[in-house]
């Protein structure tokens, strides 16, 4: 068969869906690319730092390269500490040394001042032999222990932050080993944001659920008018909302006040609202109820009554009928509402930040916390590649159920 | 759902409970911006109802913390910075999106659900996390600290909600108007402003006003990227409330609340002229 | 039209090169420092009447929350913005070990005070290091209700951690420094011992176990303005803060508040220069002139913090707006009664310790 201008119909037809190909992708091409350069590349950028261990090597080429052939027993031979003195010369003069004391002491703590106090007298060690003059300007350069930490610490690559990130570490000799138990507390702030996430996505079911099949069963009319309720605060900012939560939870707040006019509490018995668990709990669960109503409502809207009714009429009672016929055909919504409150909840951070407290904050504030304070950027680093690992797998399953094309914006 | 008249005393009970939960769900869910908006014209700095307030007494009410809003320079210039990068980010983002998604509903366009993914990200990752990549990366090429950089940054954040919701009014949308109109010889340009934009207009629009309101309260990736002088609403209000919660604050959020109730406004009468262009008009 | 194009390209020619031959005269500087009460203090010390007499500089004042988290991002990227950084002398220190602040020779850069003696002598002892000019001591001590308790009323540490006497909340910061210092004096050890005894395992225990006799009546503040609020809202009745903000709340807003100089640590805050800045000969002629013994001096009229300089102390006066005598409220008045921060042991210790008192919050 052939086209109009004698072409096969085949090359013809193919050729028509390779411009189209080329048409599509070029369409999409401009925002593909901003995306990656915008978006994806930052991250990736940032995934890396998670096992970087380009200081140590950097800054102590000889020391790494010497300690390469060391066995790890007593201490290393007399040229492996010149090599250290060369290294430790070379970094004083380039200022890069602190860096080296600042790696150091996040595995052993009082090594910053080990490297920084031997790079102040490195000066005067002007000549062999070395291994004294060392051990004689720090005694930690006596110890073994020392070495081990430079050698297992050559590598230009390292596992050990996400070791740090579960509350585990490497030993002297290598081996993985738990964190002392005082300094343990990502595993618990892990499952504290897994545990909240979830109590806080039972809660919007348990809220969403009923209001949802109010506003599906209703007229439209009235259900139209029930959905602003549920659409405004939706649309109002997340920092509004927070505010208003503050207001109403303080101590001299409303809900507060209230209780006292009431005469449910005393006035000098307040209990704290706010600014700990129940804080985060109770405004979180504000925050995201419309994601659990949203979805829910849109999948209610599709049963028909007559299912119900057919039900009824075969002898099933309310409760049965509602039990084994209507729910089934909802659990696609709670499905859907459900992974995404949950995608949303394990990755909060403006509102644990503010009304949180020391016990309801999560696993992005301290993220924060390192970012900003601690300036331990490879923990957090790798503490944010688990949080999106476990975001990643997720919305794996969000695009298996539901289909990423079938969501609803409002 | 209204109770039948043959409904016994057990589901009457339960039919009124029913109805009672629900309106305290719906309490639960707009009080607190209700509660907001009247202390914000409080006369004196407290955060509960005054009792000159429950009387509604004048005196008990003010416009005194919109006065310490309009005339602190601080606020006056967040609120410049967060429409200026709100509305430069909106119009990249729909820019942007709205022709991806035109590239993703054709027919026969490769690795769709890839392309779709990646696109979507920016949606799905926690905010903290893009805010610490972006804040290394826009660094070392110089745009941490600009309002260019925070623009780019708002726009990739945006733009998921354009693709999705432009994506969604393209699902009816018939392919075959777009070879007629080129049958009829009409150039690409006029097939794509005659016949494919009037149609897919509202799904630009309510795309742009979610890309909008995405910028326009974003605070995560603004506090790692903005210093002093791209400080925005948002990020004013963030670290008022680290302080200290001020009157001040309620008064801003009150007027959020009406930018907010605007464009839920708009979006809606948008959703119904949609509805009735497609012959889905309500009852 | 084709004349009008070309006027429009001719003129606006000229307003470039206007713009570029402007900013080849006058230098912008990037000042940043912590915002609010202390950077307005700076700008009428230290910016206004620089700016007054070198119209060729223009001083650009921004603001930042504290920590190395942006110079150290600016340093990585090679693309270093801020000139000059107000830092508190434990961040200075560890910049300066990182090759972020540039180091300075303290005599050869900064003025001698009227008398000849030079600054390395003129600044308190102490409070010098490499890549840092102190420009005030500051403390961290506590304040009480005056309201709170009837007959006797708190002095000591000790009465801080006596839940028995002195009933009530309490606010700290949420961070070990000062914190475990504090336990242990609180529990008896003496100022001078204080950082013998934390270098021990046993003493780190020990200022926990005491900091865990109050933990259930301490609210945790992370932002410094928080303190004093929650002391005037009557929500704790003692709290620990900066002094300039203590100061405020009684002096100036007359809250019922009264200090508990007992255990005050003193530290220091100061200038630090990006060692990757862009104008580092323009920023040195601001710094000589923000530190010298007048500027020091005259920042104390519009805030409570003492001047790092000997020649200052004497020139300190009356508040500009309050008109009260300032030196009864500079925390050098009662350093006997405290001690100066050990930034050395911190620097070593930190990581280790804040992630243990985090561990302990959450228990």
């Amino acid at each position: 068969m052939r086209a109009a201008d004698g072409t096969p119909l085949k090359v013809s037809i193919a050729r028509a869906m390779r411009r189209n190909r080329l048409l599509a992708l070029g369409l999409i091409a401009p925002l593909f690319f901003f995306i990656l350069f915008s978006f994806i590349v930052p991250i990736v950028d940032m995934s890396l730092r998670s096992i970087d261990n380009s200081v140590v090597p950097g800054v102590l080429p000889n020391t790494t390269a010497a300690l390469r052939d060391w066995d790890g027993e007593g201490l290393p031979p007399e040229a492996t500490f010149a090599a250290l003195a060369a290294d430790i010369n070379a970094g004083r003069e380039s200022r890069e040394i602190g860096k080296v004391a600042t790696r150091l002491n996040y595995e052993v703590s009082g090594m910053r001042g080990t490297i920084m106090g031997t790079a102040r007298k490195i000066a005067r060690i002007e000549e062999g032999p070395y291994k004294e003059a060392l051990i004689e300007a720090n005694k930690d350069w006596g110890e073994t222990e020392t070495w081990l930490l430079l050698k297992r610490l050559s590598d230009p690559y390292t596992f050990g932050y996400y070791l740090n990130a579960v509350d585990m570490r490497f030993d002297s000799v290598g081996n993985v080993v738990a964190q002392p138990e005082f300094r343990q507390i990502y595993v618990n702030l892990f499952i504290r944001t897994l545990w909240m996430s979830l109590l806080i996505t039972g809660l919007t079911i348990l809220l969403g659920y009923p209001i949802a099949h109010l506003m599906a069963t209703l007229p439209l009319r009235y259900s139209n008018l029930l959905m602003i309720l549920v659409l405004l605060p939706f649309w109002t900012s997340l920092l509004v909302r927070t505010t208003a939560w503050i207001v109403m939870l303080q101590s001299e707040g409303v809900i507060n006040s209230l209780m006292v006019w009431i005469g449910l509490i005393a006035n000098d018995a307040r209990p704290q609202l706010v600014h700990n668990k129940i804080g985060t709990i109770i405004a979180m669960t504000h925050i995201l109820l419309p994601f659990m109503v949203l979805p829910l409502y849109s999948v209610m809207k599709t049963i028909p009554p007559s299912y119900m009714r057919a039900a009824r009429s075969l002898g099933a009672n309310q409760l049965t009928a509602f039990v084994r016929v209507y729910m089934p055909q909802t659990m696609a919504g709670v499905g859907a509402g459900c992974i995404l409150v949950f995608i949303l909840a394990i990755g909060y951070y403006i509102t644990p930040e503010l009304v949180g407290g020391t016990s309801g904050t999560l696993i992005s504030n301290l993220i924060a916390y390192h970012m900003q304070q601690s300036l331990n950027w490879s923990l957090a680093a790798a503490l944010g590649v688990i949080l999106l690992g476990t975001v990643a797998a997720l919305y794996f399953i969000y695009n298996r159920i539901v289909g990423i094309d079938n969501m609803k914006l409002g | 759902m209204a109770l039948p008249s043959y409904a016994g005393p057990v589901e009457r009970i339960w039919y009124y409970s029913y109805r009672v939960a629900c309106g305290a769900i719906f309490v639960f869910l707009i009080a607190p911006i209700l509660v907001v908006i009247p202390l914000s014209f409080n006369s004196v700095p407290f955060f509960t109802f005054t009792p000159e307030m429950l009387s509604f007494d004048p005196a008990g009410y003010s416009l005194r913390w919109y006065r310490d809003f309009l005339n602190n320079p601080q606020w006056i210039h967040s609120l410049q910075n967060s429409f200026i990068i709100a509305i430069a980010s909106t119009i990249l983002s729909t820019t942007l999106g709205t022709l991806a998604a035109l590239g993703l509903s054709r027919p026969y366009t490769p690795y769709k659900s890839v392309i779709m993914g990646i696109l979507i990200s920016p949606m799905i990752v926690p905010l903290i996390i893009s805010a610490t990549g972006m804040f290394f990366f826009y660094t070392s090429i110089g745009l941490a600290q600009t309002h260019l950089g925070i623009i780019l940054a708002h726009t990739a954040l945006g733009t998921p909600f354009v693709v999705i919701t432009v994506t969604a009014t393209l699902v009816g949308f018939d392919q075959s108007l777009i070879r007629a109109a080129q049958n009829l010889g009409a150039a690409p340009t006029t097939v794509f402003f005659r016949v494919i934009m009037p149609l897919i207009l509202p799904g630009v629009i309510s795309g742009g006003l979610f890309a909008f309101i995405t910028s326009f309260d974003e605070v995560v990736v603004v506090l790692f990227l903005a210093d002093f002088d791209q400080r925005t609403i948002p990020l004013q209000m963030f670290s008022g409330l680290r302080e200290q919660i001020s009157p001040t604050i309620l008064a801003v959020a009150t007027l959020l609340v009406l930018i907010s109730v605007l464009l839920l406004t708009t979006l809606e009468l948008l959703r119904r002229r949609s509805e009735r262009l497609r012959g889905l008009s309500p009852q | 039209m084709k004349n009008t194009l070309r006027y429009t390209t001719v003129g606006l020619a000229g307003v470039v090169a206007m713009a570029f031959g402007a900013s080849a005269q006058a230098v912008d500087l990037n000042v940043v420092s912590w915002g609010g009460a202390y950077t307005a203090s700076q700008l009428k010390a230290y910016h206004q009447p620089y700016m007054k007499a070198n119209s060729d500089v223009k001083l650009n004042s921004l603001d930042y929350s504290g920590g190395l988290a942006e110079v150290r991002a600016q340093s990585e990227a090679g693309n270093v913005t801020w000139d000059l950084v107000d830092v508190v002398v434990a961040d200075a220190i560890r910049g300066c070990d990182e090759g972020l602040f540039m180091e300075v020779d303290h005599d050869a850069l900064l003025l001698p005070a009227p008398d000849g003696t030079p600054p390395t002598e003129d600044f308190l002892e102490g409070t010098l290091s490499d890549c840092f000019i102190p420009q005030i001591i500051y403390s961290f001590a506590f304040a009480y209700r005056t309201d709170a308790f009837k007959g006797e009323q708190p002095k000591t540490m000790a009465d801080v951690f006596d839940l028995k006497k002195f009933p009530g909340k309490r606010t700290l910061q949420r961070s070990p420094v000062n914190n475990l210092e504090w336990a242990l004096i609180a529990d008896g050890v003496s100022v001078d011992d204080v950082y013998d005894v934390l270098d021990t395992p046993e003493g780190i225990e020990r200022a926990f176990a005491k900091l865990g006799t109050i933990k259930s009546e301490v609210i945790w503040w992370t932002e410094g303005a928080v303190p004093a609020q929650l002391l005037a809202d009557g929500e704790v009745v003692f709290g620990n803060g900066y002094n300039g903000r203590l100061f405020s709340a009684i002096e100036e807003e007359k809250q019922p508040l009264a200090m508990i100089w007992d255990g005050q640590v003193l530290d220091i805050d100061g200038w630090s220069i990006p060692a990757e800045g862009k104008n580092k000969e323009e920023v040195l002629e601001f710094v000589k002139f923000a530190t010298d013994t007048q500027r020091l001096a005259d920042q104390a009229k519009y805030i409570s913090y003492g001047p790092a300089r000997e020649s200052s102390l004497p020139l300190v006066s009356k508040h500009a707006e309050l008109g009260i005598d300032m030196e009864p409220h500079m925390p050098t008045k009662y350093a006997d009664q405290g001690f100066l921060t050990n930034f050395q042991w911190w620097a070593d210790n930190r990581d280790e310790l804040n992630e243990r008192f985090e561990a302990w919050l959450q228990q």
